[in-house]
């Protein structure tokens, strides 16, 4: 099992640093601008008001007081929350899937071992990349924040919950990503199957949002882990996180079950 | 003990057959072969036997060992080559054979470079440059390098050259003298011919006959060719005579029976010409499939 384990999380490694990189430079273009948001803070309130409320709901953004730095950040937040889900979307659709689409699953299921083995393994492998890119963008937040925020203070234990949040937000698309791509036939091309699932959920959250429907954005992770939910009252909200988690360990579960059972697909 | 026993085997995807109601041994030593038209069910029967999938109904039992509940033990004796090969992204060729040496409680590294070098593997190259051919020897050497009990070939030559494909042949006689059971799919009858001892003959997802190949060749079917003016297809509507044929006042068939039945039947009319000689495996197989 270890075998199968370092195999994946090495030809991970690549992706790690590929997303590692393009967040962090979300990361730091954001929060470099702060200074000269801040400055002219006024200004953009006067801009912000003359959108629509609805619009800015949809996006999140009607909340957020960007008048500090951990607003602000919670403002890039909504954007690297985008990544970080097709990130975790990506391997979750891809974990099993890419081994039927590339026909290396009759390569490794002829060998010597069972197929919870193989998913555990896989699924460690795809946590473990996660967990490193995460790191990468603890370091990175804290820095920036420091860097940028021009020695304002800051609540440290808001932005410990905000980033904490980013490993169940991510381990849920995993985990939801797995589950479709082990009950459809055959994922042929993982990126529309993420896509779909990420700006569905999105989509889901900003429309809930506007029109006020609140058993709409009960679904979607989007609002579960909201950025500016969790810098205002600096706490997640629990029964919201709860569902997420929920849905963790209802298709992790599902998961191994349709992965023993399945009928891997032969070449075409 | 049988190698492989399948017993009354089915599968269907949905509605469509896989195939049905296989039932067939494998024993110890044997190189058995598979053979049937592409979509006759061989793959599927491979796959059922490695479950990658599940049957519909019916078992199958690799070592005495049912292939679902003891599939991982059973795998540890088990060498296979599929019929499409595979590869990870960017992975050297080495990287693989490691990788798959790694599944392995015994150490293969001294028979993997063996086999490589026989093979004439490039272990540096990236398995995604290499040409049909040559990922196909990567897949000769990753599924042999564990010396296994029993060797699963699905259509194992096609991508190879002659040359190739005679020293593939010969290393698969010398697993087989070593000890080692083969099971060799593939609907090219000239390889089966020259290495196997039973076939199985599949078609529409059933197993039609199994037959020692030497008795399919000698005892039974005689390939017949008359030319004469008196002699029509009428004076041949008798039991073992088949595929009859007319084309230019000559009459050829199959017969399969008692030689002198037929001698004497023809002997009482004038003949423009005659051939008796024994049909090749392929017209015997195509008679089967017809």
């Amino acid at each position: 099992m270890m075998n199968i384990f370092l195999f994946e999380f090495r030809s991970k490694l690549r992706s790690a640093a590929i997303w590692s990189i393009s967040i962090t430079l979300i990361i730091v273009v954001f929060m470099s601008l702060y200074q000269s948001f801040a400055r002219d803070h006024a200004l953009a309130l006067e801009m912000m008001r003359s959108f629509p409320r609805e619009l800015l709901i949809a996006f999140g953004m009607a909340d957020l007081d960007w008048s500090n730095a951990l607003g602000y950040f919670a403002l890039a937040f909504i954007f690297v929350q985008i990544c970080l889900a097709i990130q975790g979307a990506n391997y979750g659709f891809s974990l099993v899937s890419v081994e039927e689409s590339e026909l290396t699953a009759d390569f490794l299921l002829s060998k010597p071992i069972t197929r919870p083995s193989i998913l555990t393994a896989k699924l460690l492998a795809a946590i473990s990349t996660i967990v490193l890119t995460n790191s990468v963008l603890w370091v990175v937040s804290f820095l920036a924040i420091n860097l940028f925020s021009g020695g304002e203070n800051y609540d440290v234990n808001a932005l410990i919950l905000l980033l904490l949040s980013m490993f169940v937000f991510q381990v849920f698309f995993l985990c939801s990503g797995l589950c479709i791509s082990l009950l459809v036939k055959r994922v042929r091309n993982v990126t529309p199957f993420s896509m779909g699932l990420v700006f569905g959920l999105y989509i889901l959250n900003a429309f809930g949002g506007m029109i006020g429907e609140k058993s709409l954005e009960v679904l979607s992770p989007f609002k579960h882990f909201s950025p500016s939910g969790i810098i205002r009252n600096a706490a997640w909200d629990g029964a919201l996180a709860f569902i997420s988690i929920g849905v963790i360990v209802v298709t992790i579960c599902a998961s191994y079950v349709l992965y023993v059972k399945r009928n891997i697909a032969a070449a075409v | 003990m049988h190698i492989i026993e399948t017993n009354q085997l089915t599968k269907y995807y949905g509605k469509s057959r896989g195939i049905k109601n296989v039932s067939f041994h494998v024993d110890e030593g044997e190189i058995f072969g598979f053979i049937g038209p592409n979509g006759a069910g061989k793959s599927t029967t491979i796959r059922l036997l490695l479950s990658l999938i599940y049957p519909t109904s019916g078992s199958a039992a690799i070592f005495g060992k049912d292939c679902i509940q003891f599939g991982p033990e059973i795998r540890q004796e088990v060498g296979y080559l599929p019929s499409e090969v595979f590869y990870y992204e960017g992975m050297k060729v080495l990287d693989l054979l490691k990788y798959s040496a790694s599944f392995y409680r015994k150490d293969c590294s001294k028979r993997m470079m063996e086999l490589a070098d026989l093979m004439e593997l490039d272990l540096k190259r990236r398995i995604d440059d290499l040409s049909y051919g040559n990922k196909k020897k990567v897949g000769v050497v990753q599924g042999l390098l564990h010396q296994p009990r029993l060797i699963i070939l699905d259509e194992p030559t096609s991508g190879l050259d002659p040359l190739m494909q005679q020293k593939f042949f010969n290393l698969i006689q010398e697993e087989n003298r070593r000890g080692a059971t083969v099971f060799f799919s593939s609907h090219i009858l000239t390889e089966v011919q020259k290495l196997c001892n039973r076939v199985a003959i599949i078609k529409d997802g059933g197993v039609i006959d199994i037959q020692d190949l030497k008795t399919l060749k000698k005892e039974n079917y005689k390939k017949i060719r008359i030319t004469s003016e008196t002699l029509g297809e009428k004076d041949f509507s008798f039991l073992g005579v088949s595929g009859m044929e007319k084309l230019n006042g000559t009459l050829s068939f199959f017969y399969k029976g008692d030689i002198n039945l037929i001698t004497k039947k023809i002997s009482s009319q004038r003949l423009a010409d005659l051939s008796i000689e024994d049909p090749t495996l392929e017209e015997i197989f195509l008679h089967y499939y017809e």
